[in-house]
């Protein structure tokens, strides 16, 4: 059970209350988002700062444990982007299809103009990508 | 408070553990399963409180690391195999 009392103990109650509930929200938003790349969006971003909420709540909590806290907060601050960076980018070179509402893809694009090909832009000619650009101006 | 917070982390894990089972493809799944190590972690410091057990904070860190490596040995294998 939790060592500190008095206010210091509200306030990390309340912060590991806020941060499990940007937690839910980050998987609400795997649940219902409609393609790969809001999922992720959703997922990643309200996990990062859920965790540092209900970490930092808890380590207010046991005010002992905060350095290897501290710790576990940095490590997941650096190591959540760079793993959902990866995920994204294999998605993308792999040729996952956007959502059906999407507007543009950039990168697809821009490859296709450098003259790399990856899988979203495999069925991206010249003249589609013109066509494109002409639409968008 | 920290009984609402557990509610939530739960309804959470139910919701991404549904998008692991069901996702229509491969990385959806690895997506999910991405959220899912990381509502479990913070989990884990919640059991050490409940608990007073100084050595699951170790195991929490221990499981955030092999979550990562597990993730973007995952990316790798889908964007160019093994």
């Amino acid at each position: 059970m939790p060592e500190t009392q008095g206010m210091l103990a509200h306030v990390g109650a309340f912060m590991t209350l806020a941060g499990s509930m940007f937690l839910f929200l980050g998987a609400l938003g795997i649940f219902r988002m409609p393609d790969l790349y809001n999922r992720m969006q959703a997922g990643t971003k309200t996990t990062t700062l859920g965790n540092i909420l209900t970490l930092g709540g808890l380590g207010l909590l046991m005010p002992g444990w905060l350095p290897k806290i501290v710790v576990i907060i940095v490590f997941v601050l650096i190591t959540n982007p760079i793993s959902s960076h990866a995920l994204a980018r294999a998605a993308h070179r792999s040729g996952l299809p956007l959502a059906a509402g999407s507007v543009v893809d950039a990168l697809a694009e821009d490859e296709a103009a450098a003259g790399i090909e990856t899988g979203s832009n495999r069925d991206l000619d010249a003249a589609a990508l013109a066509d494109r650009k002409e639409v968008r101006e | 408070m920290l009984n609402a917070a557990l509610v939530f982390a739960g309804a959470g894990l139910v919701l991404a553990t549904w998008r692991l089972l069901k996702g229509p493809d491969a990385p959806n799944r690895a997506v999910a399963l991405d959220v899912l190590t990381l509502i479990a972690m913070p989990l884990m410091i919640g059991a050490a409180v409940y608990s007073g057990r100084e050595i699951y904070l170790d195991v929490a860190l221990v499981y955030a690391v092999l979550a990562f490596l597990g993730v973007v040995a995952l990316a790798r294998y889908y964007d160019r195999g093994i």
